[in-house]
């Protein structure tokens, strides 16, 4: 929606005679890091997202030595033993006139532990496989969505200009179109078809096509106070000072606007991912991001919408999987800011 | 005054326009997209392609084409969608639109009284457990994906719990007209009301929390406790004031959005017939028409909305008519 993390995130001037060696010295970084280990919230959320990581990057392992299934071939005729008596993964539904199949409940056991989709796949594989897509499209968009913006905002507000005016309105522009609505937008138009450009190529279904979707809707949001930000440097007195000394453009940016706006971008990163994570779900649910037979949080979730009432756990699991997750690096988001942003931390 | 005005209208139209011309391209001019190819559907002869692309138009320059469309969507408004031959656009928007129009008021009551009670109530008591209580909420809904709050709703108000008292009242998913029939529709839109609002009301009670509590740092609170104003007088008069600033800019951006289509998840799963689920289903089977004219439908909602924010901001902030 239109919702997006949109804080103005100030930090103190840097220091300018922190030249040459900021990472070596006490300098603010060395600050941040204090205050991210100080913090139980950050040290906790981090290390559960680390879980939930290494719990996907498992995916493989789970499917085939715990679950031994596969978890992109449908499975409507395997049968799976419960107490030693074989068991249909789809079963003949009991009420009516008997009509129609369901797949096979939670079993809780090692397989089908979540039960199974409308193909008889393995909920439980399917929403490891997935988190690894949803996790690496999220992580994938908000870099590019960072990189772009931080081009954008930082070309429009330091070369000001004609530059900055071209862009300041095409930021209004893009604002002005409803996320989804572009993002609906443009997957249709890209989904399902190969790109190639020059050596490389994007096949249909690639990965590709709704991380550059997703990293670039929410790129406004974020140029937009990359730019103000920039634009306040500019005025700022160790730029002036800079300038004073002589230094050239390309080193002033270089050593003063950047190390000053990475804070912003840093900021922006973790509640970024998040929104992404929701964002591709969104996507998927809608049948415009990640493609069959590829899964993703929001593509299980997609599968479930039919079986909502007969088996709600294909839509519980990767919902709740999306909840927790969103909700650690929010938990990890507030901290990280407000150890960047002494002025909002003051209040607390 | 007035040229600030006649500035800003001419703005709106500007950024329409480019918008327009945006959505245009997009799908008009994307190489690897043949509007014709798609109309004539899949697999279908070299010759239909062309008889199709001779139908519509489509073998003219681009510009003509775009000029025949703003002029049959806003000056005939004769507009026909190129899915279902024969459907007239501008009346299909028109019935799409008070279904959303419901939706989204309601909820937007219901967020902006939710949202600025919680953000107070937790700023009141910041640091207890009023506070941790309402902010571990307001986390969790702004985590959760709109849609599958909507569908866990779903599951509680129309599966099995439905046929006890606590639901019964719930009618079947759907959109019943207020003109038709109040009570249903009120009925029927309960629970898409709630589940739009919930993730505001986490939103911008956070952001509200926030906002006043970093008023309280600043020197007119302080000038106000001296004066020997109570606590509650502080809070309310003084410091939500200040900062619900914020919130009001917020509220216009997300309104505008949400009116323009922007509630396309919540109105696919509650199976309302909305702006957004018309715009969704143009675009999936890329009935190019009916697609420019939500987009700009859409955009101009937030607009405006852009605009009178603006607007609302000159009145509530005298410093920023010196901007």
């Amino acid at each position: 929606m239109g919702a997006s993390p949109e804080q103005e995130t100030a930090l103190p001037p840097a220091d300018p005679s922190a030249g040459e060696k900021v990472w070596s010295r006490r300098g603010p970084w060395r600050r941040v890091l204090q205050g991210l280990l100080g913090s139980p919230t950050a040290m906790i959320s981090a290390a559960l997202l680390v879980l939930i990581v290494i719990a996907t990057l498992l995916a493989p392992v789970y499917a085939k030595h715990v679950a031994g299934t596969d978890p992109f071939r449908s499975g409507l005729s395997a049968k799976i033993k419960i107490d030693g008596k074989p068991v249909p993964v789809m079963q003949q539904s009991t009420e009516g006139l008997g009509l129609g199949v369901t797949p096979i409940g939670p079993t809780w056991g090692p397989q089908y532990m979540l039960g199974a989709d409308g193909q008889g796949r393995d909920v439980a594989a399917r929403l490891l496989y997935g988190g690894q897509n949803s996790l690496l499209i999220a992580g994938a968009s908000t870099v590019l969505c960072l990189l772009i913006a931080a081009i954008v905002g930082i070309a429009a507000g330091y070369l000001g200009g004609a530059v900055d005016g071209v862009l300041s309105n095409l930021i209004d522009m893009i604002w002005a179109f409803p996320v989804y609505l572009l993002a609906i937008s443009l997957s249709i138009v890209m989904i399902g078809k190969s790109y190639a450009f020059g050596p490389f190529e994007i096949s249909s279904g690639s990965l590709i096509v709704p991380i550059l979707i997703i990293g670039l809707v929410y790129v406004p949001y974020v140029a937009r106070p990359i730019r103000g930000r920039v634009l306040a440097l500019n005025q700022s007195e160790f730029v002036m000072a800079a300038r004073g000394l002589g230094i050239r453009p390309g080193r002033i940016l270089w050593r003063h606007i950047l190390p000053n706006v990475s804070t912003t971008l840093i900021v922006f990163a973790p509640m970024l991912m998040a929104l992404n994570i929701v964002t591709e779900s969104s996507l998927s649910f809608l049948s415009v991001g990640v493609q069959p037979p590829n899964a993703s949080w929001g593509t299980i979730l997609q599968d479930g919408q039919t079986l909502l009432y007969s088996r709600p756990m294909v839509s519980l699991a990767p919902g709740l999987a999306i909840m927790v997750t969103v909700l650690l690096l929010n938990l990890f988001g507030d901290v990280l800011r407000d150890v960047l942003d002494p002025k909002s931390a003051r209040g607390r | 005054m007035l040229a600030a005005i006649l500035s800003r209208l001419l703005r709106m139209v500007v950024v329409m326009f480019g918008i327009s011309v945006i959505t245009f391209l997009i799908f008009f001019a994307t190489p690897s997209s043949d509007p014709a190819a798609r109309i004539a559907g899949k697999n279908a002869a070299q010759e239909t392609i062309e008889a199709v692309r001779k139908d519509f138009g489509l073998d003219r320059p681009l510009y003509v084409q775009y000029g025949l469309m703003m002029k049959r969507l806003f000056i005939t408004r004769d507009l026909t969608s190129f899915a279902n031959r024969g459907q007239q656009i501008v009346p299909a928007v028109a019935a799409a639109a008070p279904a959303t129009l419901s939706l989204v008021s309601g909820a937007a009551v219901l967020w902006m009284l939710g949202g600025i009670l919680t953000g107070i109530t937790a700023a009141a008591w910041r640091g207890r457990w009023p506070d941790k209580l309402l902010m571990g909420i307001s986390m969790m809904a702004v985590a959760m994906p709109v849609f599958w709050v909507g569908e866990m709703v779903n599951l509680i108000t129309q599966n099995r719990l439905h046929d006890t008292w606590a639901f019964s009242w719930v009618p079947a998913l759907g959109y019943t007209p207020f003109s038709q029939d109040p009570g249903l529709w009120f009925r029927s839109m309960v629970f898409p009301w709630l589940t739009l609002a919930f993730l505001y009301i986490g939103l911008y009670g956070r952001m509200l929390r926030t906002g006043i509590i970093e008023t309280y740092q600043e020197d007119f609170i302080r000038t106000a406790r001296a004066k020997g104003l109570t606590g509650r007088k502080v809070l309310l008069k003084h410091a939500t004031r200040s900062a619900i600033i914020p919130i009001v800019i917020m509220f216009g951006m997300d309104f505008g959005v949400l009116v323009g289509g922007a509630a396309v998840l919540t109105e696919v799963v509650f199976g309302i017939n909305g702006v957004g689920r018309l715009t969704y289903q143009a675009l999936k089977v890329l009935d190019l028409p009916m697609i420019m004219a939500t987009v700009l439908y859409a955009s101009f909602f937030v607009v405006v909305a852009n605009a009178v924010v603006d607007l609302l901001c000159l009145l509530i902030d005298p410093r920023m008519r010196r901007a």
